[in-house]
Parts: structure tokens; C-alpha cells; sequence
């Protein structure tokens, strides 16, 4: 018992992924399909909206802050984007189009938070409201439907394979593990989360990277809209409700401290995953989706119930 | 001599941490009505007696006696009940409660209708207050009065939950002159009523000043008990070291060469007026002052940290405009702030993150951070400073506070500053460490660099520079020369009596 909890302590990661391979342990005796093949594609297939949502939130959190507008900027750079691939551009820059727009959004986030010292909650609550208006306002309240192949294919192509959404989704990931880990941006992610003061006062522009943090959070939410888009066949202005929290949790299930500074974006792929192997082996075991929305509950308060158990043991 | 049995009697106390015995067998008794200080430097084991003596870790072996009967203390309630109170150099209030609101947390006194009952805790608190000789405004919240005050507060908590034994841990690391009499004064009082007090220091001249007996650990043993009166501070020293620290202010001064810092009539509204030095190649510069004169003040306007709203700041003949951390850095300025662990260091990263985050810029090429040379950059200082850590990999978090002091000073020795401003560099360091810490600002200052050293310490302030500046409300009041000073002409000019 003494050195499972070492262990933990060693590796926060390694008590979320335990617990979801006990999951998948569980809910492979339970059904039969769990297991397939195909299923568990399909499980990452549903899993990569929130798994590239979450990877701009890893950052937003790990830097001690909070982004509540992802989904409401999906929705608003989804249908842009859609806009312009009806108004006949080529896809990727109608991609372009989307994932500025994202940027946009998160930048105006980023500077009322470091210029005019909102505090992050605040600033993107706003941006929540702000987005999704602009998103209805734009269509008219309706949605934008119907692409050629192009567009279809990042959700119903595969490579050797493999669905493209999960390539896509695993490419995003190894990038953003170099991003955070490797470079300067990274290592001042951690250190603002851990300490904004020392850090400013080690000369660092707190600032300007807290300000990329947010853009970087509205670049994945547009990535995810594309996703969505691709997946729907249709760019909706009310898509995206609540993916902020789904983003948050799996965050949250992989370890990282809402707190700032510590974490890993390794956990929150782990965390994403979890909760899309919930979501779906609960749909296979035919459970009624309102008891799926308590069991899912029950599962972030127990993963983080978990972490602040063990950090108490640690004290 | 027949006696009554001590007040409190810990013997043969023995903590084992994986890996670390903590305390070997350790006595310590106090009487009533008396000061006995403990010594030792960090890591010695002072922390884990304290925190065994108050319930917040259980002991492996050993016997706690009360009055000379066996008492069990196996959380922080019991030990309160027993009359044990703990008062921390991190004072543990809430800074936007008032203050009868802050002593009674926990145990409100309420009215038949179940209402808090305020005027009973407002005329205790300060019932309790003028007991220890202090009068505090009990309608503001406590975050707004001044760190004295706010011990006092702990100690007045501590009285209203009767305690008999206090345990005081660097109380006056944080105070000025003025208020360290005060605190004293109230210790006296205290005594007076038969309370006993377990001080812990890391200010040799108090030891004499106010201990009845001293008591040094080391190594988690203890050394000895003495009279403070019959032994010397430098064989307590020895005593908490293991052997001969030598010089307590090795400063070897060297003769100034160029101007490298020029400040000219700086100003920061309501903060700062008018002030104006200069600070030589190869020169310590000491800053005295009491709190609040404008002293931290004074070394972040310079560094860009806090915007000034006037004058000049020349470094190396060249205008500097500092509007920000990151100019100061450019034109050569490094700041070791006043609280290592807030403003220092980020605690949560490694020893080698903290070393390069100065660096990262050079240290990394298309943004992509070059691990090798940060390990190999931050194990030349661990090296260098003879930082005391298991690898650079360790959480700076981990480790102690002079090793920790010593990585913010790497963080600065790694950029290669010109000017280095150190806000009260040994605050909360062990005497070693101390030493350690005056030698580097040695080899510092004779490679060229000059140093603005703020400092509540006057041993300090006079044992390490070589010009004194004294600033009073927001100015420069006087300079001396390090010959020409002395305590008393520092404190005078610091209260603003005419010398």
C-alpha cells in the first residue's frame, strides 16, 4: 500500500492511467464489444474534439488560468469557416479563416486578462457570451450545412487505417508535448502558473506569453471546430455547449493543478480518453444518458478527490 | 534546591523520516516563566521538535511531561488544549478578518439567540491586548496593520486559549528596532504571568538579551543546554556549526573603480522623493532604514519592477529607463528579492529551471530550450555555490532556505549583472549559509560588480559595506562611511533624531 502510493505521489500520471485501464478492464467484462477493434477507434474518434480542445487548456490552466469561451468559440469559428467554404474558398484556407478567427478570439481574451488585469474567469466568461452571440448573429441562428469531400474526409478518412481525426489528434499532441516541454514558451508556461511574480522579476514578459496562452486555447477550440464540422456535415452556431467543462475536466482527470504550474498535457490525453471510454461503455451498456451525466460527475470528483488525497498523505 | 517539576519536560524524543533520523534522542525541558532559545541551523531539527511539541507530527519515541505527568499529544487540538500554542514566522490570521474576529476564530462566543456575540469578543481581544502592553485598532482588517501588530494578535489568540507554553519561532525576523522592544516588552509580560516561552532564533544578539537559558541542536541531537550569560556567541556558534565559522562578516574590501550606477532625483509618488547616489565598481552599498522608509521601494523602481514618476538612472554611463524587469536586466541590473519563496524563485521547478529562467533567452535557439547547456550552466553554480541538493533535478520547492537563496543569486551570477540590489539576502538563513552568502557577495564585488544591499540587520549592514546610505519616509537622509558608523548612528538617522 505504502509504495502504490510512492508511486502515485512519483507520478500523478500514473494513477490516472491506471485507473483507465481498470476501466477498460471493467467495461471489457461487461460487454463484448467494448474491446473491438473498431470500437475502440470509435472511442478515439469521439474522444479527439475534447482531446484537442483540452491540449490550448492544458496551457490556459498549467499558466494558473481558465478558459470558459472554447465552445463558444468553436461554435463562432466553425461557422465561419463554413461561410467561407460556401462562398467558394479552397479548404485550407477556409481552415485559415476558422483558426484565425480563434486566434482573434483568444487574443482579445489574453489582453483583458494581462492589460486590463481581469481576472481569467471573468475575462472568458465574457468572451463565452461575446462568441456565441457573434456565432448566432452571423448565421442568422442557423446552421451552415452540407461540404464537398475535402471537408468530409477529416472525419471519415483513414491512413493505413487509422481515422484521421485520431492521426490528426496524435500529431497535435506531439507537437504541443515539444511546445510546452521544449521551448522557451513552455518552460515560461510553468513558471508564470508557479510563480508570476518571480518570474516577471526574472525578466521574463509575463504579459505577452500569458496573452499566447489564450490565443493558443482559441487556435485548438477552432481546430476542434473543424473536426466538428467535418464530423456533422454542418457548422452550427449552438455547437459546442459545455465543451468548455468537457475540456476542463479532462484537464483536471490528468493531474494538472487548477492551482497553476503542474501538470502534464500526457495527462490530460489520458484524461480526455477516460472520459470518452466512460461515455462510451456506458452507451454499450445501455445506461440512460442521464445516469451517464452523474457517473461522470462522480468520476472527475473522484480523480480529483484522489490527487488532494495523496497530496495530503505527501505533507 | 527542591522544585516543582518543570512546567514541561520532552526527553529521549526520536523522529525517523525515510532515509533522515530528524531527532536522536532528544531532552529539552522549560520552566515556568522563562525564555529558553533554541539554536541550531536549518535542518537541525528545531522544526520537527516544535511540530512534535504542537501536534502536527507524532513522535517515533520519547515522553512529553506536563507539570511532570505524561500527557498525550497526537494532534494540534490537543496540544492547544493542553496550553500549547505555536506561533510561526509565517503568521497564520486572516488577513481580511479584524482582529477579535481573528482570535476567536474557531470558538466565536455567541448570544442566547445564537448570534455572533461582538462586543464580548471586541472587549476581550482587547482585554488581551492591553495585557501585553499593546493598544491595535480592532476594526480594520488585520491585513492592513503592520507584521508587529499582527504577532501580537497571534499572541493574544494564543492567550485566550490559555496557554501556558508558546512557542515563538523567529519573531522578529520581520521587525524593526522599535518593534522588537515592543515584542520584548510583551515577552516580559508574559513571563511575568508564568508563561513559558520556546524561543527560536537565528539573531545571536538576542540570545543574551532575552534567553534564559539556550539551547543548541545540531544533526537532530542536542548539543547542550547553557547560560546565555557564561558562554559566547562565537562558541555558540562553533557549538551550532561543529566547528570555527571565523569571521562573521568576512567583507574584504577592495578599493572602488569606476561609477557603474547613477541615480538621480528618483521619485515614485507617495513611495520615493528625490533620491540620488552613486554606486561604484567593486563597492557594497548599504541601504538601512526602518520598515517602510522606502527601501524595497527604492530597489524595484530601480529595477523596473515598480514604474518610477521621475529622475534618472545611469548604469555604466549609459541612460537606463528600467520600465521593466526586462529592461533592467538588459541594461545589467539583477534583483534578489525580499521574499525568495514569492518573488524568487518559482518553487514547483527544478534547481536547473530556476537557474536558467534569467538564461532561457540565450540559453535556447528558435525558442527550442537547449537542455544540456541549462544542466551543464545550472551545475556549474550548484557547483559554484555549493548548493546543497540531490541533483539539479530536485523541486527547487525542496530545499532550504539558504540553498534556496543561493539559486536565486545563481539565477543573477548566470545573466552576468553589473549592478546587483539584494533585498535582504539572509533573511531566514542559518548562520553557515550566511557566511557563505557574504562570500560570494566578496567574489561578486571583486570581479567588478557593484551591490546595493538593503538590509533590516544592522551587524550586517556594517559588517559588509562600505557605504551606508539610511533612507527615512520615502528619502535619502544620510550617508556614512562604514568606519564612521556605528548602531547607534544608523538607528538615529533611520528615526530621524538629530546625531
Amino acid at each position: 500500500m505504502k509504495k502504490a502510493l510512492q508511486l502515485l505521489t512519483r507520478s500523478r500520471r500514473a494513477g490516472t492511467l491506471v485507473g483507465l485501464f481498470l476501466l477498460g478492464a471493467l467495461l471489457s467484462t461487461l460487454s463484448p464489444f467494448f474491446l473491438t477493434p473498431s470500437n475502440l477507434l470509435n472511442v478515439m474518434e469521439q474522444t479527439a474534439i475534447n482531446a484537442v480542445i483540452a491540449v490550448g487548456m492544458t496551457f490556459v490552466i498549467l499558466s494558473a488560468g481558465i478558459d470558459l469561451s472554447v465552445g463558444s468559440i468553436a461554435a463562432l469559428s466553425g461557422v465561419v469557416m463554413a461561410e467561407r467554404l460556401h462562398a467558394g474558398w479552397p479548404l485550407g484556407a477556409a481552415i485559415l479563416c476558422g483558426l484565425l478567427t480563434g486566434a482573434g478570439c483568444g487574443l482579445m481574451s489574453g489582453l483583458l486578462v494581462t492589460r486590463g488585469r481581469l481576472p481569467p474567469f471573468i475575462a472568458t466568461l465574457g468572451m463565452m457570451s461575446v462568441a456565441r452571440g457573434a456565432a448566432l448573429l452571423f448565421t442568422d441562428g442557423r446552421p451552415i450545412s452540407g461540404f464537398d469531400e475535402s471537408l468530409r474526409w477529416l472525419s471519415t478518412g483513414r491512413i493505413v487505417g487509422i481515422p484521421v481525426p485520431v492521426l490528426l489528434t496524435i500529431v497535435l499532441y506531439a507537437l504541443a508535448i515539444v511546445l510546452l516541454n521544449r521551448t522557451r514558451f513552455g518552460r515560461y508556461v510553468y513558471a508564470i502558473g508557479g510563480n508570476e511574480e518571480a518570474t516577471r522579476l526574472s525578466g521574463v514578459a509575463v504579459g505577452f506569453h500569458k496573452t499566447l496562452v489564450y490565443v493558443l486555447s482559441g487556435v485548438t477550440a477552432a481546430l476542434g471546430a473543424v473536426l466538428l464540422t467535418a464530423r456533422l456535415n454542418s457548422a452550427q452556431p449552438i455547437a459546442g455547449m459545455m465543451y468548455e467543462l468537457d475540456a476542463i475536466a479532462a484537464v483536471v482527470i490528468g493531474g494538472t493543478s487548477l492551482q497553476g504550474g503542474l501538470g502534464t498535457l500526457g495527462g490530460t490525453l489520458i484524461g480526455a480518453l477516460t472520459m470518452g471510454v466512460l461515455r462510451n461503455g456506458l452507451n454499450l451498456l445501455g445506461i440512460s444518458s442521464f445516469l451517464q451525466q452523474i457517473v461522470i460527475g462522480l468520476v472527475i470528483i473522484a480523480a480529483v478527490l484522489m490527487d488532494s488525497l495523496v497530496k495530503s498523505r505527501r505533507r | 534546591m527542591t522544585e516543582a517539576p518543570p512546567l514541561l519536560q520532552m526527553s529521549g524524543v526520536c523522529k525517523r523520516f525515510p532515509g533522515v533520523i530528524a531527532l536522536d534522542g532528544v531532552d529539552l525541558d522549560l520552566r515556568a516563566g522563562e525564555v529558553h532559545i533554541l539554536l541550531g541551523e536549518n535542518g537541525a531539527g528545531k522544526s520537527t521538535l516544535m511540530k512534535i511539541l504542537s501536534g502536527a507530527q507524532p513522535r517515533d519515541e520519547g515522553e512529553i511531561l506536563m507539570d511532570g505527568r505524561p500527557v498525550s499529544i497526537d494532534s494540534p487540538k490537543a496540544a492547544r488544549a493542553l496550553g500549547i500554542s505555536i506561533i510561526y514566522q509565517e503568521l497564520m490570521l486572516v488577513p481580511q478578518l479584524t482582529a477579535p474576529a481573528n482570535v476567536f476564530l474557531g470558538k466565536e462566543p455567541t448570544n442566547p439567540l445564537g448570534l455572533l456575540d461582538l462586543d464580548l469578543m471586541k472587549s476581550k481581544t482587547a482585554g488581551l491586548l492591553e495585557g501585553l502592553g499593546i493598544a491595535i485598532d480592532l476594526e480594520v482588517p488585520v491585513g492592513q496593520l503592520g507584521i508587529a501588530e499582527q504577532q501580537m494578535i497571534e499572541v493574544a489568540k494564543a492567550l485566550s486559549e490559555n496557554a501556558r507554553i508558546l512557542v515563538m519561532d523567529e519573531p522578529t525576523s520581520a521587525l524593526t528596532a522599535s518593534e522588537i522592544e515592543q515584542l520584548f516588552a510583551a515577552i516580559d509580560r508574559l513571563l511575568a504571568r508564568g508563561v513559558g516561552i520556546i524561543y527560536i532564533s537565528h539573531r545571536m544578539n538576542e540570545v543574551e538579551r532575552i534567553g534564559h537559558r539556550v539551547s543548541v541542536l545540531r544533526d537532530g541531537r542536542k548539543i547542550g543546554t547553557y547560560n546565555p550569560k557564561e558562554v559566547a556567541i562565537e562558541e555558540l556558534i562553533r557549538l551550532m556549526v561543529g566547528r570555527a565559522v571565523g569571521d562573521h562578516f568576512p567583507r574584504r574590501r577592495t578599493p572602488p573603480g569606476d561609477e557603474v550606477l547613477r541615480v538621480e532625483g528618483l521619485n515614485r509618488r507617495g513611495v520615493l522623493s528625490g533620491i540620488s547616489f552613486e554606486l561604484r565598481r567593486g563597492e557594497i552599498l548599504g541601504v538601512s532604514g526602518l520598515l517602510g522608509a522606502g527601501r524595497t521601494e527604492l530597489a524595484r523602481a530601480l529595477f523596473g519592477a515598480d514604474k518610477k514618476d521621475g529622475g534618472t538612472v545611469t548604469v555604466k554611463g549609459r541612460i537606463a529607463l528600467v520600465r521593466s524587469p526586462r529592461e533592467g536586466i538588459a541594461a545589467g541590473v539583477g534583483l534578489l528579492p525580499e521574499d525568495r519563496k514569492t518573488q524568487g524563485l518559482v518553487l514547483d521547478l527544478s534547481v536547473r529551471e530556476n537557474v536558467a529562467l534569467t538564461s532561457a533567452k540565450r540559453l535556447s535557439r528558435f525558442g527550442l530550450v537547449d537542455v544540456t547547456a541549462e544542466a551543464a550552466l545550472s551545475q556549474r553554480y550548484v557547483d559554484e555555490l555549493r548548493i546543497k541538493t540531490p541533483g539539479i533535478e530536485q523541486r527547487a520547492g525542496a530545499l532550504s532556505g539558504g540553498n534556496q537563496q543561493k539559486i536565486v543569486l545563481g539565477k543573477w551570477l548566470a545573466t552576468g549583472v553589473d549592478v546587483l540590489i539584494m533585498d535582504e539576502p539572509t533573511r531566514g538563513i542559518d548562520v553557515a549559509a550566511k557566511v557563505e552568502i557574504y562570500e560570494l557577495m566578496n567574489r561578486l564585488t571583486a570581479d567588478g560588480a557593484g551591490i546595493l544591499m538593503i538590509s533590516s540587520e544592522l551587524p550586517e549592514i556594517l559588517g559588509m559595506s562600505d557605504r551606508i546610505l539610511v533612507m527615512r519616509e520615502g528619502r535619502l537622509v544620510s550617508t556614512f562611511s562604514a568606519s564612521e558608523a556605528s548602531q547607534e548612528t544608523l538607528l538615529g538617522a533611520a528615526l530621524g533624531q538629530a546625531s
